[in-house]
């Protein structure tokens, strides 16, 4: 049980800091939150300079293979990063998914020759990835997705939608899971394929969001082809590539978003109430303590799971906690900020409000966390049947072919 | 950087676990909980295992480990409502002497305290009030304490307790006194678990020595972070176990044609536990190694680990026995052993109310330094 940085830690959190304090402002008492939002235009050639900056440093895919321009570091130089990274403003990663998802799993699935093409993009910036599961009735059943794949010569020629599509109106890449047999039981039959996303056939609509921007789309396919080459493991594996996808999620999981507990203490000693200072007000200090203790539990959980992978061990089901956690408590968060600005709190307007209104902009981002990634009742229940022993839901589904279930 | 437990202390932990369920079974609390008086053949067994003197230095006749062995222990003991003073005589009373103590106490007193032959307990509590500077009302003359302490945990089978009171000059300070004494009245009250005693300790100017190396509320603060550190553990210990209780009875037991397990409002309800008890378990690791080595992290990361703590022991208690049904609010049934536990170490180092309060107060002088 060691809490300290070894020397070699030690030297690599030294060397991540004079780089942020070299490129980046750091966050300070009135300013918490990047300027340039996820869902704007503007934000993608700062992102791609940020991701570019990082690249040349050698901060990018840290435990990587040094053949892909990795450092092949433990998984904890991550952590590291990661933590001294949030105490400064840097654009919304568009890289996340590429990065956390799509990449890892080429590493495990494409060819030496696919790897080295699409590798060095994708850390420099230069490519961005997205991921195409989820579809209008395949959501956390995911596996029921019907978006169709038939093999015509050296092509697959794929037919269907796609939904929930992070960032795919930017993307050059996708991973794209699809049914290539529905003769099949369900999580049988499916094949896995990457694809460029400018190919011919490929409709992108962006889906307006509750918070009014749009960082998710529709994709529509029709007639799209894919060559052969780029199916990413066996003809019917595809469940199988896309459960090691959703794997590399699992380690993907990072600080947790603003507004989080430092966020609302800024606020807090900021704010003058009614009967004096907010950070005066007892309800206020409970409050906080226990978000604190929530954000501090969720960090020393990530360090756990690192720690676990440093002893071989793969990450378990246990991360889907820090989701769970992390989500409530910016949603609750976003609420209780909102309203300790009584009447203004209404106001998203980043002039009329303390903190640029981070706190009633994240209101109505934060129902999305809670869905995004699965859905915090789906993560209860991988919990209870895999952590703790429960009983496997019942499943009708599951042995009947894929074709015959509409009939049911 | 290294988040778990070394693999000698996993071993510990088997040890320690295969030991206890073998000695300190739940049919030892409960004969305990109707009124059986302190289990010295227990203490005893505890005692030759070289449990209390764990993170005492050899000198003083321990066994020179780390705190980070003895919240293994700590999480052994909870796990199994252990009905012995061990929190009250090997963190409260011995760290106390290590650190309030001189050197002349210290070799007189802790060597009784590493072998168990000897069992303190710790005076603190006046009354309602959260004891602070400024509630103390015992006094010490130089020679004699007087007061009433109230309630004083594991009075009934402790030899001496450290007490808390206020020197002629005003000053916090800390006192050894015998308990089995003619100027010390000792009346035993009942409790929301009465598998630890409790007592309304009274002295009536009984003779006691002073701590003579540290003297303050300061002292205080730091003595109760560390006990706070080891004490979740035990609360760790005891949530953990809860879960698992609920566990097993929620697949054993049928309804409607199913086990009751099987229902997702049972799934996630132990899930929910389960998340509680992670994020204390999370925070205790921090605390641990604050406590080992972080002093300058203590305060925080003992008000964490205690916040969460008694959060998670809280929940996963109550919801054992509203998994278990009508049975886990019977005598019979082990779920209520935890519930008094978990009510008994909620308060017992201070409301999470008041580690609130102090988390806060230590993160605001943090951001203004």
């Amino acid at each position: 049980m060691d809490f300290s940085d070894t020397p070699e830690e030690a030297a690599f959190r030294a060397e991540v800091r004079a780089f942020l304090e070299a490129n980046a402002e750091p966050k300070s008492e009135t300013r918490t939150v990047y300027p340039v939002s996820y869902g704007s235009l503007d934000m993608l050639p700062l992102a791609r300079e940020w991701q570019r900056k990082k690249a040349e440093a050698g901060l990018v895919g840290l435990s990587w293979p040094k053949q892909y321009g990795g450092r092949a570091l433990p998984q904890i130089y991550q952590v590291i990063f990661d933590q001294e990274q949030s105490n400064y403003l840097v654009p919304h990663s568009v890289f996340d998914i590429g990065l956390g998802m799509c990449i890892p799993t080429m590493m495990t699935f494409a060819t030496e020759e696919q790897k080295t093409r699409f590798v060095g993009p994708a850390v420099r910036g230069e490519e961005i990835w997205c991921q195409l599961f989820s579809e209008p009735a395949a959501g956390s059943d995911v596996a029921a997705l019907q978006t169709r794949s038939v093999k015509d010569g050296d092509d697959w020629v794929i037919n269907g939608q796609k939904i929930w599509t992070s960032g795919a109106h930017f993307s050059d890449w996708g991973v794209l899971v699809t049914r290539s047999d529905p003769s099949l039981p369900k999580h049988k039959g499916l094949t896995f394929f990457f694809l460029n996303m400018k190919s011919p056939g490929i409709t992108i609509k962006p889906i307006r969001q509750i918070s009014d921007s749009s960082n998710f789309n529709e994709v529509f396919f029709t007639d799209v082809r894919i060559p052969d080459a780029q199916r990413l493991g066996a003809v019917g594996d595809g469940w199988k590539v896309a459960v090691a996808t959703l794997m590399n999620e699992r380690l993907a999981v990072g600080e947790s978003r603003e507004p989080n507990f430092a966020d609302l203490f800024r606020l807090c000693r900021q704010l003058e109430l009614e009967d004096g200072p907010a950070l005066r007000n007892a309800l206020i200090r409970d409050k906080l303590a226990d978000w604190y203790v929530q954000q501090q539990g969720m960090r020393f959980t990530r360090f756990r799971t690192m720690t676990a992978l440093s002893r071989g061990q793969t990450p378990g089901p246990e991360s889907s906690m820090l989701k769970i956690v992390n989500a409530n408590k910016r949603q609750a968060i976003a609420r209780f900020g909102s309203e300790l600005l009584e009447m203004t709190g209404s106001l998203v307007d980043p002039g009329l409000s303390p903190l640029k209104a981070v706190m009633q902009q994240a209101l109505l981002d934060a129902p999305g966390t809670r869905i995004g990634g699965g859905t915090e009742e789906i993560l209860r229940t991988v919990i209870a049947e895999r952590v703790l022993g429960m009983p496997a839901e019942i499943r009708v589904d599951k042995d009947i072919p894929f074709k015959d279930l509409a009939k049911q | 950087m290294n988040f778990d437990f070394s693999d000698e202390q996993q071993e510990l932990r088997s040890q320690a676990r295969r030991f206890l369920e073998k000695h300190c079974t739940p049919a030892k609390v409960n004969a305990r909980l109707d009124g059986a008086p302190f289990d010295r053949t227990l203490w005893q067994a505890i005692a030759d295992m070289g449990w209390m003197g764990t993170a005492i230095p050899e000198e003083y006749g321990g066994l020179g480990l780390s705190y980070i062995d003895l919240c293994v222990i700590a999480e052994e003991l909870g796990r199994c409502v252990a009905p012995v003073p061990f929190s009250s005589s090997a963190y409260l009373a011995t760290n106390a002497i290590l650190q309030a103590a001189d050197e002349r106490q210290k070799t007189a007193w802790l060597p009784g305290l590493a072998d168990g032959s000897v069992i303190g307990t710790f005076a603190l509590s006046e009354g309602t009030a959260a004891p602070s500077a400024k509630t103390i009302g015992t006094t010490f003359d130089g020679k004699t304490l007087s007061g009433t302490k109230l309630p004083v945990i594991d009075a009934d089978c402790a030899d001496f307790a450290i007490v808390v009171a206020r020197d002629s000059q005003g000053r916090i300070v800390l006192c050894r006194a015998d308990l089995r004494q003619p100027a010390v009245a000792i009346e035993a009250v009942d409790s929301v678990d009465d598998s630890r005693g409790h007592a309304k300790v009274t002295f009536n100017r009984a003779p006691a020595e002073l701590l003579a190396g540290q003297t303050g509320w300061s002292v205080i603060e730091t003595l109760i972070d560390g006990a706070a550190v080891l004490v979740s553990f035990e609360q760790i210990g005891g949530a953990q176990r809860s879960l698992e209780m609920a566990r097993d009875y929620s697949l054993q037991r049928r309804s409607f044609g199913r086990q009751i397990g099987s229902y997702q409002a049972i799934k996630h309800k132990l899930a929910d536990m389960w998340i509680a008890i992670e994020t204390a378990r999370s925070n205790a690791y921090y605390g641990a190694w604050a406590l080992q080595n972080g002093p300058a992290e203590l305060p925080v990361a003992a008000a964490a680990a205690r916040i969460s703590a008694c959060e998670a022991y809280w929940f996963a208690s109550k919801e054992n026995i509203q998994t278990h049904g009508g049975v886990g609010f019977t005598w019979e049934f082990d779920c209520h052993l935890y519930y008094r536990r978990a009510a008994l170490l909620a308060v017992m180092l201070g409301s999470p109310r008041i580690w609130k309060d102090r988390l806060i107060q230590t993160l605001e002088q943090r951001n203004a330094a």
